[in-house]
């Protein structure tokens, strides 16, 4: 026994000099990094700030726009909770006396607890999802630590409760279906601003329509998306992406926005895909922000997860 | 809907108790209310299952039903102010040994007693370490029997009796795991799976049954795991040891049993982003305490263990790893001097080789996926193919095989040649 102590107060000794080794370099270019960016997004802030005072209608950015949407869809408050309820649904049109009617079928739900915390505005975000249905998920946890820089893959585990096995997960394509949905894992934590060009295509009393278009096109499936901003609260309302040919294929709606505290949230969203023939409902509960939460986003709280993430 | 028959039986009878103890005394009635309330927060869910294999090849010393079972899993929970209890248990009804038994997987009680303290008491899974199913730093039970006749992966990880205690820090977190009665692997002992006898010199099963003598007094033959670790970056970096006995037989006494010799382990392991995809490194001593030296031809020598893995998506829905294990003796020629004349001798490195890929299809409710492993030096393999579907949210279906290939019938897939079986599974989740 007093040998195996020893033996294992070497073992710390040489970890302990790893570790301060090892710790100096990564966190003080983390810092870096996260300087440069948030003096980046407040000069932008800025700018729209001083624009929309002169001139509110013509003189916002599109860059403004585009930025002030992203924060009102994902970075609201310093953190945020909600129960989310998930139906997906394959569907058939048919014509029935004369009129179009959708028949739904092979219907499956998903419900989960979903914890996000930012570390910076606009930047690097953490999310913890806690499975509650269907049974065979059930309490399964999947965390991300998101990374705003394009060139950093996110870090994804997957905590499988009856292994007790944390698994972690490669880095995967951001356009791949989230939990077997039609959201895409991009739908759900947002997609870099970085990543396409912006246009200010139209604007009409209630919104800003802005085109995107990929800077580099291979990486995904869509040729460009269109995306209506409200002009009161810069909520994106609707996203329509297009194929290659020009044709519309992908739609998401936020079907209803209600002011949670002091910020506007979508309630309800759908998603559809017309070539797959299938649409996602995606309904919000329990909606809460800024609430009273230690750094969950590691491996203890996979293992135990918080009472925020199981209630 | 299984929940709500359940629960109202347990109602039935702590609301029977009600009745008869609230008209004697008044203060029995809140508690047995506080106890109802406590009752009907519990969650209950589980599945039933049904699942049959049988053998592909002939096997002489075996059934060709290679498991033919029903099986109920309860999964209880609470979370009430105080801490989390748990639950877990299976009836299953085996036709191949013809019984009924009870398994308890989880009877738990976890807690965070200070801030910066996690416990967790009771009947417990266990997994720590990085590598897919190739095991070096985690020393918790397995159950070989169940993975090789093609029981759902959750039953590889055999329950511990045992109280983890966690510590963590901005500097580093620490886990100890005291076991306070050895746990010992479910081995392969021949029941249900045919192997290479060493004692016999031949392959063997139902007709020779290892018998054991194994460490069993509690506190006095215990068990202690720790790991420390640490998050740099999101790399994974963590340190192991472990004081206790090898898992599975490494041995044998002079009356022929199966015998646990002590171990001790030391190890690391880091895991982390690299290139597109995860990279991994776990290295581990195995210290045969028993045979220091390595000249006792009755107990297992010691041994070097390392793995280096890498996991990366290959296309949408389609992931691919790769490992590469070796383990090593560290005192081979001792461990040749010792063998008794004519024994078959093992090579002092094994090398070992595995790949999975897994594709997901149809939602994601389609799983198509191998896992193989490859030994040049034993030339032997051992194949995983598995498709599992899901027909609903509540019903999933599963068919998969174990295959193994072999040049001898000594190594340690070889061994298995003539268990390789294939099987089928439906599952009703609850």
């Amino acid at each position: 026994m007093l040998k195996f102590l020893m033996k294992m107060t070497v073992l710390m000794m040489i970890f302990s000099w790893s570790v301060s080794v090892g710790a100096a370099g990564p966190e003080a270019m983390a810092e870096g990094v996260s300087a440069e960016s948030t003096s980046s997004v407040v000069s932008v802030e800025g700018a729209a700030g001083s624009a929309e005072e002169k001139n509110p209608e013509k003189k916002l950015t599109v860059e403004a726009i585009v930025n002030k949407a992203n924060l009102m869809a994902y970075y609201q408050g310093d953190n945020g909770k909600a129960q989310v309820n998930m139906i997906i649904n394959d569907y058939e049109e048919k014509i029935e006396d004369g009129k179009k009617k959708i028949v739904t079928k092979n219907t499956r739900t998903r419900e989960f607890n979903i914890l996000r915390g930012d570390i910076e505005d606009g930047g690097d975000q953490n999310y913890f999802v806690y499975f509650i249905k269907p049974a065979d998920v059930r309490k399964m946890v999947f965390m991300v630590h998101k990374h705003a820089d394009i060139d950093k893959d996110d870090d994804r585990w997957l905590y499988l409760p009856s292994l007790d096995l944390v698994k972690r997960i490669a880095a995967g394509d951001k356009r791949t279906s989230f939990v077997g949905s039609d959201f895409l894992y991009e739908d759900v934590s947002g997609r870099s601003l970085q990543e396409d060009k912006h246009e200010l295509i139209e604007t009409t009393d209630e919104f800003y329509v802005v085109k995107n278009t990929p800077k580099t096109s291979q990486s995904v499936e869509f040729s460009y998306y269109n995306v209506r901003i409200d002009k009161k609260n810069f909520m994106p309302m609707k996203m329509e992406f297009y194929d290659s040919k020009g044709k519309l294929y992908r739609i998401i709606e936020s079907l209803q926005v209600e002011t949670v505290g002091k910020y506007p949230t979508v309630v309800k969203s759908k998603v559809t895909d017309l070539n797959k023939q299938s649409f996602t409902l995606m309904e919000f509960s329990k909606i809460e922000y800024n609430i009273d939460l230690a750094d969950i986003f590691t491996e203890r709280y996979l293992r135990k997860p918080p009472r925020e993430a199981v209630r | 809907m299984y929940k709500k028959v359940i629960m109202s039986a347990i109602f039935l009878v702590t609301g029977g108790w009600d009745s008869v103890t609230a008209g004697e005394d008044p203060n029995w009635a809140g508690i047995v209310r506080q106890a109802e309330s406590f009752v009907s927060d519990v969650e209950v869910h589980g599945f039933l299952e049904g699942r049959g294999g049988f053998r592909l090849l002939e096997d002489k010393y075996e059934k060709d039903m290679s498991v033919m079972e029903t099986r109920l899993q309860l999964d209880l929970s609470a979370f009430p102010e105080w801490g989390n209890l748990k639950f877990k248990g299976d009836t299953l009804g085996d036709f191949v040994t013809g019984d009924t038994h009870f398994d308890i997987r989880e009877a738990n009680f976890a807690c965070s007693p200070l801030e910066f303290v996690d416990a967790k008491i009771g009947r417990q899974v266990l997994t720590w370490g990085t590598g897919d199913l190739l095991f070096i730093n985690d020393l918790f039970p397995k159950d070989w029997q169940s993975f090789l006749i093609g029981r759902d992966s959750e039953y590889l990880k055999a329950p511990s009796d045992a109280a983890k205690l966690s510590f963590f820090s901005d500097w580093a977190n620490l886990d100890f795991v005291y076991t306070p009665r050895f746990d010992h692997d479910r081995f392969i002992n021949g029941e249900r799976i045919s192997f290479f006898n060493d004692g016999l010199g031949r392959i063997s099963g139902e007709d020779a049954v290892v018998h054991t003598d194994k460490p069993n007094r509690w506190f006095g033959d215990d068990e202690l795991a720790m790991r420390i670790y640490r998050n740099i970056e999101n790399y994974e970096l963590a340190l192991y040891g472990y004081r206790g006995y090898w898992k599975s037989p490494g041995g044998m006494n002079l009356r022929g049993q199966a015998i646990f010799p002590d171990l001790n382990v030391y190890g690391g392991s880091i895991r982390g982003a690299l290139g597109k995809g995860i990279g991994n490194f776990e290295v581990g001593y195995y210290e045969s305490d028993d045979d220091q030296n390595g000249s006792d031809p009755m107990v297992k020598n010691s041994e070097l263990r390392f793995l280096t893995g890498y996991t990366q998506e290959l296309a949408k829905e389609l992931t691919g790893s790769i490992q590469y294990y070796v383990e090593q003796m560290t005192d081979y020629d001792n461990y040749r001097d010792s063998l008794p004349a004519g024994a078959k001798s093992r090579d002092r490195s094994r090398h070992l080789i595995t790949v999975r890929l897994t594709q997901l299809l149809l939602n994601q409710n389609l799983r198509v996926g191998i896992f193989g492993y490859f030994s040049p030096t034993d030339q032997d393999s051992y194949l995983r193919p598995n498709v599992h579907y899901k027909i609903s949210d509540d019903l999933a279906v599963e068919a998969g095989a174990n295959v193994f290939l072999g040049e001898y019938n000594h190594t340690f897939f070889g061994q298995f040649h003539d268990n390789t079986n294939i099987y089928t599974s439906v599952r009703y989740n609850f």
